[in-house]
């Protein structure tokens, strides 16, 4: 099953990632980050594809994608 | 269990200070990827620009050089010939590259030093604030152009593709996007290109990137995106503008 | 070592500075210093290293800061024009502590000037010149030998202390013929270490390495820091020559070209039973002001000579600070000094006299100026033609 992880660390909540999902599967977590953020997370985990769009748009290297 | 895609190792593990939905962080990684598959780490020396990637020593985990504004074909030129063995890049901005660095990138061209240039082009001054740059598109409103960019007044933005294209120099010249995941691939495949000329010795070789810069054009991350599909793109047009370096 | 030879000065330094195991030069055509670029441009692949002729003087300073990043022995020159476009990479290379050669073979100025030789650039070489608290060591040559032997000494001083060296000659310097000799042999640089803080490639596991400018919130203890080494080479390394200063009722201080002309001086005022002594600083900045008070010690006056309207007589009176009266003999934008024209200066400073002796105020007197616009000419505003 494919699966994303998001470094809550690094994400800066601009949410390409969520934009950029053919799947729809991220969204925003629902917990303020120690920036301040809200990071983008995986809502549906079941639904991924490991596509690595998300990965691609991401412009806080904060996404990695496992298979 | 195999992780697919991660930070690459040519990157520090460290947070990036870029704005949220900022296009530096994407081409950072694309830049990473690249010494990481054409195993070249080991051999790449960076030169830092003035501007919003000033602090992209601390992102790169190659040795880097950060010089005065707008001299980075010309610290790159230096390092590369006292170091011929070294892949230098020059990281630049569009006021960095495009105004102050106007002299310096176009006799790095003409001299076709064999080194590769990453140039960010958002159409604005990212880190002192949102001033009007060369690239700024005409009605463009920038701090120091309140009223839009007036050709009558500013004249038109510059083309530093097309421009260098007319340099016997100039061996590779790409403009690319990062707005999408395609374009984001294709950005890529410049970014390769240009640094695999540089292994082969090929000469002087461009990247220009179409890059977002949300804050100061006062929009969301996606209205930024939006802004470079209607605004950017027509006026600084995708594609390979030069490629003499194809084997 | 080497035999004696006929040389130019520009060639002797240029060679010097590749025997000194320069590998990377970059400049721009400037007169009176062409023979430099010419010189290495025939030379220095020869010898391994790489040579630019650069778009321009802001351009080649940065290349050096490039070369010099990377620990290669890189120098730049030029003169007092060009040397005012490349204060922008000095200030980055002092700021990056950067090691390197620059050298300013001075003409005439201020502004475009002219093409004969000056020394109206020493604010500029030892007070700075670009922006910030720096400082670059500034070697005055006064001899061909000395210029061809300098760069040596300078790339050792740069390299010591990481920061710029400047050789600060002029233009008659570099453009006369003496006979000299090289007293080093020639250095490859190969052969030297590498230095921990540069930026290479194989790097075999060490730390990764950045030279950088922008220091950001670490400025002040940046520039603090550094001051220690500011401190310590004003204490180690002034560097002087002193001629019959033991006895000298005046004493001459001059730098550069205009020492030797004192030299002159000296001789023949000893002739006519003057006590004269020269003191010449070899190091601007580090400024031998120890040295200077001891050989000023039993001197009735001190006169400074020098081709400027008045720029090292600052630091001579700092140096003294009052324990002397200080006199100058000046000779700006390119006048020259010999021992015939310094001679009344150093009578004057015995008795009291004016004739030789460069004042600014006096040189004003009875000089009045008035800013006029006139309004028949017309209107500044009488055109809102344009934008």
């Amino acid at each position: 099953m494919p699966r994303i992880e998001v470094d809550a660390n690094k994400c800066k909540a601009c949410y390409l990632c969520v934009n950029a999902c053919p799947k729809k599967c991220l969204g925003k977590s629902k917990t303020i980050s120690k920036k301040g953020y809200f990071p983008a997370l995986q809502e549906r985990p079941e639904d991924c594809i490991g596509c690595k769009m998300c990965y691609l748009v991401c412009p806080d290297v904060a996404i990695t994608v496992i298979k | 269990m195999t992780i697919i895609a991660q930070k690459p190792k040519s990157l520090l593990d460290v947070p990036m200070h870029y704005c949220p939905g900022c296009g530096h962080g994407i081409v950072h990684r694309l830049m990473a990827e690249t010494f990481d598959e054409l195993n070249i780490a080991e051999r790449v020396i960076g030169v830092a620009p003035v501007g919003c990637a000033v602090f992209a020593d601390s992102y790169f985990a190659c040795d880097m050089v950060q010089g005065a504004h707008g001299r980075g074909p010309a610290i790159a030129t230096g390092i590369k010939r006292s170091k011929p063995g070294a892949i230098v890049f020059s990281y630049q901005g569009d006021g960095d590259l495009a105004s102050i660095g106007m002299a310096e990138i176009v006799h790095a061209a003409v001299r076709s030093e064999n080194i590769t240039v990453i140039f960010i082009n958002n159409a604005i001054y990212g880190m002192t604030g949102g001033q009007m740059a060369p690239t700024t598109l005409v009605g463009q409103v920038a701090t120091t152009a309140p009223k839009g960019r007036d050709p009558k007044l500013q004249g038109w933005p510059i083309n530093m593709c097309e421009m260098l294209a007319q340099i016997t120099g100039s061996k590779y010249l790409a403009r690319v996007a990062v707005d999408c995941p395609q374009n984001v691939i294709k950005a890529k495949q410049a970014i390769k290109k240009a640094f695999e000329n540089q292994v082969n010795e090929v000469g002087f070789s461009m990247v220009e990137v179409i890059s977002q810069c949300p804050t100061n054009w006062g929009a969301t991350p996606m209205q930024a995106l939006e802004f470079v599909r209607t605004k950017m793109i027509p006026q600084y047009p995708l594609g390979v503008f030069k490629d003499e370096g194809a084997k | 070592m080497t035999e004696k030879t006929l040389r130019k000065g520009n060639e002797a330094l240029a060679e010097g500075a590749i025997r000194a195991g320069c590998r990377f030069f970059a400049g721009y055509p400037i007169t009176p210093q062409n023979e430099v670029p010419e010189y290495m441009s025939a030379h220095m692949a020869d010898a391994g290293g790489a040579f630019v002729q650069a778009e321009s003087e802001v351009a080649a300073i940065n290349m050096v800061y490039g070369a010099a990043s990377t620990g290669t022995r890189s120098m730049t020159s030029s003169s007092s024009p060009g040397i005012s476009l490349k204060q922008e990479g000095i200030t980055y290379l002092a700021s990056a502590d950067l090691p390197c050669l620059i050298v300013n073979v001075m003409r005439g100025g201020p502004g475009l000037g002219s093409i004969s030789g000056a020394q109206g650039d020493y604010f500029q070489a030892t007070r700075g010149g670009g922006n910030g608290d720096y400082h670059i060591i500034v070697l005055a040559p006064n001899s061909v030998e000395e210029l061809g032997n300098f760069p040596k000494l300078a790339f050792e001083l740069a390299e010591k202390y990481r920061m710029p060296c400047m050789i600060l000659a002029d233009g008659i310097l570099g453009q006369m013929m003496e006979s000299m000799s090289f007293n080093f042999d020639p250095i490859d640089p190969n052969q030297l270490g590498k230095f921990d803080w540069a930026v290479d490639i194989n790097k075999n596991g060490r730390k990764k390495n950045n030279v950088f400018s922008y220091k950001g919130d670490n400025l002040i203890a940046d520039v603090v820091e550094r001051a220690k080494r500011y401190g310590y080479i004003e204490k180690t390394e002034p560097r002087f020559e002193a001629r019959q200063t033991e006895d000298c009722d005046v004493l001459l201080v001059a730098y550069g070209l205009s020492s030797r002309a004192c030299m002159e001086a000296v001789v023949k005022g000893r002739e006519e039973g003057l006590k004269v002594g020269l003191f010449r600083p070899i190091t601007l900045w580090p400024f031998p002001s120890k040295a200077l008070q001891q050989a000023a010690q039993n001197a009735k006056a001190v006169v400074c000579v020098e081709q400027s309207l008045g720029q090292l007589v600052q630091d001579v009176k700092l140096a003294l600070n009052g324990a002397k009266p200080v006199y100058l003999n000046a000779y700006p934008a390119g006048g020259q000094p010999d021992g015939g024209t310094i001679l009344p200066a150093v009578k004057s400073a015995l008795n009291g006299g004016t004739e030789g002796l460069f004042d600014l105020q006096r040189h004003a007197e009875g000089f009045t100026y008035e800013c006029k616009r006139d309004a028949s000419l017309g209107i500044q505003g009488d055109w809102k033609g344009g934008k």
